[in-house]
């Protein structure tokens, strides 16, 4: 299952958004040790993090983010309760958006 | 100005801008699809550094700044997990790329902040061997680099 986790405290005016993804992230260049195929490609492309309708940080990814990727970024001016919503979309057009409010 | 002059003068430079871009067509570079697409296919499979930059900020001339902050391990251990953490003062700070300088495809990942956006950014990245990790920040409208040795020991027991 993919799913996203998130933690959003708030220090002062900034405010903290800490996400973990789980996704395979393969890169299209690594090869199946039994077949000698190459696996092909599955990671994410696109990741959004939004704040009240704006978007705060846009992340364009290739295979070369590890595995199961970490994001974590900083920005000001955001209440605490507030939503902040991650989501992601892959190379084969699946996507995943989760909520999580301001600590 | 006749309007009939400005008519051709707009000819002339959608001409010139159609003819470079056709001409990358036809050189298999890249196909009428990835232009449209919003992830820059080319610049993520370009192989060398300058030309992954000026696909996906649009220059490639970069100014050294000591106002950018690295964090990488100087030994990682297992090159598919490189922890980066980037911090930097620079001033509107519109858009971040991090580089695996001797990957095969050098350019990992492009960021894009918003206003109120902090100067940092931290994750995660795969490196293919022992190399320079080149972090990219544009700010004002110029970029600025920095860069940090990772070694990379995949299966030894340390460098």
């Amino acid at each position: 299952m993919a799913s996203i986790k998130i933690r959003a405290k708030q220090k002062g005016n900034i405010t903290t958004v800490k996400c973990l993804m789980s996704h395979p992230m393969e890169t299209g260049f690594r090869k199946n040790k039994k077949t000698g195929k190459l696996i092909p490609a599955h990671h994410i492309q696109e990741v959004t993090i939004t704040h009240a309708d704006k978007v705060v940080l846009s992340a364009l990814w290739s295979g070369a983010i590890s595995k199961n990727p970490y994001l974590s970024c900083k920005f000001s001016d955001a209440g605490k309760g507030d939503k902040v919503t991650v989501s992601w979309k892959d190379n084969k057009g699946k996507s995943n958006s989760v909520t999580a409010k301001i600590k | 100005m006749s309007s009939a002059q400005q008519k051709r003068r707009l000819f002339l430079k959608s001409t010139l801008a159609s003819s470079t871009l056709s001409v990358a067509i036809a050189a298999g570079l890249i196909t009428p699809k990835m232009v449209l697409a919003a992830w820059p296919k080319a610049a993520f499979a370009a192989k060398e550094i300058d030309s992954a930059l000026q696909a996906v900020l649009g220059s490639a001339e970069t100014t050294p700044s000591d106002k950018i902050k690295i964090k990488a391990p100087d030994i990682a251990e297992n090159g598919a997990v490189v922890p980066i953490t980037i911090n930097t003062s620079l001033p509107n700070i519109e858009g971040i790329a991090i580089i695996a300088a001797k990957n095969s495809t050098p350019l990992t990942s492009s960021y894009q902040l918003a206003s109120n956006a902090e100067g940092y950014l931290s994750t995660r990245i795969k490196m293919g061997k022992t190399s320079d990790i080149i972090v990219i920040v544009k700010s004002n409208g110029k970029l600025y680099s920095a860069q940090k040795e990772v070694k990379v020991t995949i299966g030894g027991c340390g460098g």
